[in-house]
């Protein structure tokens, strides 16, 4: 099989960050809403549903860049659904021996995490094309970013929710929490607040490129 | 009329090829299931075991041990309470080994989706001593209150579960009430704003009570000592 050239393309902290931001996979993808509605209604559980999906991430990157050369592509789907299902199943078990409350908190979303469409398009996208290394590098970012999403919606939606953050009172006795934030309503509220700030950042960074732009053409 | 460009295609791969892939990362894959299986196994039933044991201890006061029995039709069965099926009740017993209550699962359908919780009993005031939730989805802020809020949960401290004459069903029906209309101890006095979660509480009691009760009644005695 002739290499691809992808695959000599060195790694950079663009190969990182490319997930983190530029190419945040719920602010920018919006890809695994079913994940970041469903389990962010607290801190831990958006920490844990985070860790759960970028070590499957990690791990089947990681194996889908070994095997890459050795996977026909007729077949490439089927095998990266195995090997995705693979990491799930141990994640599963991983979560059941470590806390059971936490196990029963995230229900079917950790089984669910085989498909998810942010891990079986970063195998098929980036993974099956380049080396080990560099799909380590982008699964991370893309772990992190997919993290740092879930975490942005957990805190907001636990602290108006539940005047809490990780299970530490946060207002006084006085606050009444909106329990709306932590039902699934809060969940698209919280989604589409953020949303917005992004795109509000993504469109005065565009105004301020093509003020610059002006300003040097002048 | 329109021309193809003919561009020579890779050959296909044999169908050997494809199977031995698909083998492969399936024997692989089996293997790293088995060995997190295996490796987690011991920590999962640790945890298992302990949170019956919370569960335990929290619904019947009082007890330093507990065991755990199947109820067969021909008697109380001793089994190891993490592995086992079929009706189970666990005895709690104090530091001198003599029972002090009985705890038993219960499920009803809540708001969202069915609500499994063990209860409590003691036979010697023929009461609910109390219950834990085991599984719930009750609606946050308003349904899963029924696990937490303290007036609620003080409905079975001592909620009434008398056998009638016969010993084949409860003397009276536990029923859930609507908030503040409680006058008798077999009622349950409902979360105001939370009645479709408090009924369902107050049917899996009855349920359970009416059924499981009467078949435990002449079986204590092999629960009296510490096995």
């Amino acid at each position: 099989m002739a290499a691809d050239p992808k695959a000599r393309q060195p790694v950079t902290m663009d190969t990182f960050l490319d997930g983190v931001w530029r190419e945040n996979p719920v602010f920018v993808m919006l890809l695994g809403m079913c994940p970041v509605l469903a389990v962010t209604n607290s801190v831990a559980n958006a920490i844990a549903m985070g860790l759960a999906t970028t070590f499957v991430l990690l791990c089947s990157s990681a194996l889908v860049s070994l095997l890459r050369n050795a996977i026909p592509k007729q077949v490439r789907i089927a095998t990266y659904i195995v090997i995705i299902a693979t990491f799930v199943t141990v994640v599963d078990y991983v979560i059941q021996a470590i806390s059971l409350d936490l196990y029963n908190a995230l229900g079917a979303f950790i089984q669910l995490i085989v498909v998810n469409c942010i891990i079986l398009g970063r195998a098929e996208a980036y993974a099956s094309r380049h080396r080990i290394t560099a799909s380590l590098v982008n699964s991370l970012g893309m772990g992190a970013g997919f993290s740092l999403a879930l975490l942005c919606l957990g805190s907001v939606r636990e602290l108006l929710g539940n005047g809490t953050l990780l299970g530490v009172a946060v207002f006084g006795e006085r606050f009444q929490p909106w329990s709306i934030m932590i039902l699934p309503p809060g969940g698209f509220f919280v989604l589409g607040a953020w949303l917005l700030l992004f795109a509000w950042l993504k469109e005065r960074k565009a105004r301020a490129t093509q003020k610059g732009e002006r300003i040097h053409g002048t | 009329m329109t021309t193809q460009a003919h561009t020579p295609q890779p050959p296909a791969p044999s169908s050997v090829a494809m199977i031995r892939t698909l083998a492969g990362v399936a024997m692989l894959s089996g293997l790293l299931v088995v060995l997190t299986y295996q490796w987690t196994l011991p920590r999962i039933l640790e945890n298992k075991r302990l949170a019956v044991q919370r569960a335990v201890f929290k619904v019947i006061p009082g007890i330093t041990s507990h065991a755990a029995f199947r109820l067969d039709p021909d008697g109380l069965t001793r089994v190891n309470e993490v592995d086992a099926t079929g009706t189970l009740v666990y005895a709690g017993y104090d530091e001198a080994g003599a029972l002090k209550g009985m705890a038993a699962e219960a499920a009803a359908r809540g708001y969202q989706d069915v609500i499994r919780i063990l209860y409590g009993y003691s036979p010697s005031c023929e009461c609910i001593t109390g219950i834990t939730i085991l599984r719930s989805t009750e609606t946050p802020g308003l349904g899963d209150k029924i696990g937490t809020d303290p007036k609620f949960l003080a409905n079975f401290k001592a909620l009434d579960a008398r056998l009638n004459t016969e010993r084949t069903a409860l003397r009276h029906a536990i029923v859930t009430v609507k908030h503040g209309k409680k006058t008798e101890p077999w009622q349950i006095d409902a979360i105001s704003g939370a009645t479709i979660s408090s009924k369902a509480i107050g049917k899996m009691l009855n349920d359970s009570g009416q059924t499981l009760l009467p078949r435990l009644a002449g079986r204590t005695d092999q629960l009296r000592t510490q096995p």
